[in-house]
């Protein structure tokens, strides 16, 4: 039988720490900028301007059918190069860089679905009173409809924020130190790897069945 | 104040408006009435440009609605408007309902919103809701919320879309009673409805569409009185029953 | 921008000689398209096992499909996708650990990534599968045991039938999920088509070719679900039901 050794996961501590930080940085930059841009690609995807609307839904459309892991690689292989040739130097590591940027553009196409569908979940009538009120369209969007839309994505923002945390892991094919590629590392370094798997596994649950939890609270309290 | 000359509309092929042209003028009470489906909706939200149309014009206070380079925005902001379904903005308080166009669109100090906003509110009855969301109110308040918030823009002239049909009965009448008053003081008013007994009360002139067509428009008297078309004959026979 | 686009690298044979660029994505494809059909399999059949239980009166059972859902929901399918590489064989009895470890090696990454994703799918059909199932008026149930069917039969005739039809397209955009996912397995060595990308990158000085196909690729198995599914959802349609006539 395996005989476990937990011994190497207190010393290795610090560097999960900094691991977890790595991973917050991506997450949080991605729901951010993610949610920004995400709400400008579904305002243009419902406008009346064709041009624009097709823009959209051809972005969102081609970021949700590739893999999360060639969007990463595309920004770490492919992209970089592109700006070498062009400004002719180089750039230095990176990964960090081309993650952010990845994660942020991948996630608005997602977070961009579900504000699409939040704002086609306010009543047409809600627009109507805006615009007879005499507030511009623009107004009439910012004031009136985005914010009933945001209060009813809520919960699903945040879901999909969950997924995103866990989905952060995946800049592991690029070598950048994360949490789980920390934890990775170590276990390689020290021949643990089972051990140091099963408690970033364990971590991951943790985090995300408790912000999971949150979510259902709060969701519960948002619909009376 | 509104005229409205040979308006037509359609949705692709089907046509909802054919020819229409009538007029409000200032200070006077209008009400339009005729079977669901006969375009009577339709044509009140043409009068503020909520619909587009495809042939006549609509002049507001001397303004085209048709004309593109019109500011819709500005013509809108002087045309009260209440709908159906209320459309009080459920995210925000009665009184950011009755300030937030004051505010951004006529570019009133908050203060000042807020203070006309209120004495508004008190004038339909509600004074004592003011800090509520519109899901706390029932029906008929919230309409008379809805009355109020239009009113606040200080509205040159007002459109009522059957304001009362999404009503439970007995809330009917604390609306009606509001748009009663702003009636006899005078407003210049434009109302969808099957109340007849509003429209016997203070309209001077009744319109009654059916597919599309203004069938008939006629002074108040003339109207109850002897309609010429059948289908407005059959259409107040029925509505009178109840 | 000076960079020489040359698309007939494709054309070109593979150092070893065996076949071409073009060969090798196609390998990569076929591997991708394999994984995730059986993955699928594994992910509908245990998925519409642990939502069905998620739903029956049994506490026991429900709260099993609970914990089955939330274990595989709340860790990131990477870690889930090692543990069945690295860490299930050391944890097997010693025999069948090693017969595993010493089979080939495209077996073994295979057969992790298939589990792997197949399980990690199952959590997420269950979810539909009992969504489906609760979205069904609650006097369907009690008409179908007033009919005198038992509990199993009331499943299997009534409320699973309508159920599935209801779930079609949140399980098409699974599906399409699971194809995107089976990428992961590129992190363990399978030569799936996003590996390939990479190798061609590193074999080949044609990156943009390289991507840009593989891309393309990627959005064609894409449009090819979404047109068969869209073909199934209107082959179940009930009329008189959302999206019926």
């Amino acid at each position: 039988m395996y005989e476990f050794d937990w011994s190497s996961i207190p010393g290795a501590l610090p560097l999960l720490g900094k691991g977890l930080l790595v991973t917050l940085e991506v997450t949080l930059t991605a729901i951010v900028v993610g949610i920004g841009w995400g709400t400008l690609l579904a305002v243009a995807r419902l406008s009346s301007n064709r041009l624009l609307s097709f823009l959209a839904a051809g972005y969102v459309n081609l970021f949700r059918s590739v893999p999360l892991v060639m969007v990463i690689l595309w920004f770490y292989l492919i992209v970089p190069q592109a700006l070498k040739g062009l400004f002719g130097q180089d750039i230095g590591d990176i990964r960090l860089v081309s993650a952010l940027v990845a994660f942020a553009l991948f996630e608005a196409a997602y977070y961009s679905e579900i504000i699409r569908a939040g704002i086609q979940s306010v009543p047409k009538g809600q627009v109507a009173a805006g615009l007879a009120l005499g507030l511009t369209p623009g107004q009439t969007m910012r004031l009136v409809v985005l914010p009933q839309a945001f209060r009813n994505m809520i919960p699903l923002l945040l879901t999909q924020a969950i997924i995103l945390f866990q989905d952060t892991s995946l800049v592991y094919v690029i070598g950048l130190s994360d949490f789980f590629g920390t934890a990775y590392k170590v276990g390689d370094r020290d021949g643990r790897l089972v051990e140091l798997l099963l408690f970033a596994g364990a971590a991951y649950f943790v985090i995300c069945f408790t912000v999971s939890r949150l979510v259902k609270h709060l969701q519960a309290r948002f619909i009376k | 104040m509104i005229e409205i000359k040979n308006v037509s509309k359609w949705y692709g092929q089907f046509q909802v408006l054919t020819d229409c042209t009538t007029e409000v003028k200032k200070g006077e009470v209008v009400v339009v009435c005729g079977p669901s489906g006969s375009g009577k909706s339709t044509l009140i939200k043409c009068v503020n440009g909520l619909e587009p149309f495809q042939q006549g014009d609509i002049v507001v206070n001397g303004t085209s609605v048709g004309d593109p380079r019109t500011n819709l925005s500005k013509l809108r902001s002087h045309v009260g408007m209440v709908f159906q379904h209320f459309e009080l903005f459920p995210h925000m308080t009665i009184t950011d309902n009755l300030t937030i166009a004051q505010v951004k669109v006529l570019g009133r100090s908050r203060e000042e919103a807020t203070d006309k906003g209120l004495k508004l509110l008190d004038r339909v009855g509600l004074k004592a809701h003011a800090h509520k969301h519109p899901g706390q109110l029932s029906g008929g308040q919230q309409q008379r919320v809805a009355i109020a918030r239009a009113l606040a823009m200080d509205p040159i002239c007002m459109l009522f879309d059957e304001p009362t049909s999404a009503l439970d009965p007995e809330m009917i009448n604390e609306v009606l009673d509001v748009m009663v008053e702003l009636a006899q003081e005078g407003m210049t008013m434009m109302c969808v409805t099957h109340e007849m007994g509003f429209a016997r009360k203070v309209a001077h002139r009744v319109i009654f569409m059916d597919q599309g067509r203004i069938v008939e428009d006629a002074a108040k008297d003339d109207f109850f009185g002897k309609p010429h078309s059948e289908r407005a004959q059959q259409f107040l026979a029925k509505i009178l029953q109840h | 921008m000076n960079y020489n686009w040359n698309w007939s690298v494709f054309l070109t044979p593979v150092p070893s000689g065996e076949t071409t660029y073009l060969g090798w994505l196609f390998t990569g494809l076929q591997w991708t398209v394999a994984l995730s059909l059986s993955a699928w399999v594994i992910a509908l059949v245990v998925g519409s096992i642990v939502g069905v239980l998620r739903t029956v009166p049994n506490r026991w059972l429900s709260s099993f499909a609970a914990v089955y859902v939330e274990c595989f929901r709340n860790v990131p399918l990477l870690v889930q996708l090692f543990s069945w590489y690295f860490v299930l064989p050391e944890l097997l009895p010693p025999a069948l650990g090693n017969a595993y470890k010493q089979s080939d090696p495209l077996l073994q990454q295979f057969l992790a990534a298939m589990l792997c994703l197949g399980l990690f799918t199952a959590a997420r059909v269950a979810e539909q599968v009992r969504a489906g199932i609760e979205s069904l008026p609650r006097g369907q149930k009690n008409a179908g045991l007033a009919m005198g069917f038992t509990l199993a039969q009331v499943y299997r005739h009534v409320l699973l039938p309508m159920a599935f039809r209801i779930i079609v397209p949140p399980l098409t955009s699974e599906f399409l999920n699971i194809f995107k996912n089976s990428a992961v397995a590129t992190t363990i060595g399978l030569i799936e088509l996003s590996r390939q990308a990479q190798q061609l990158v590193d074999y080949t000085a044609q990156p943009y070719e390289a991507f840009i196909a593989v891309t393309l690729l990627y959005v064609c198995i894409n449009v090819t679900v979404m047109f068969l599914m869209r073909r199934l959802e209107e082959k179940v349609r009930v009329p008189g039901f959302i999206g019926g006539k």
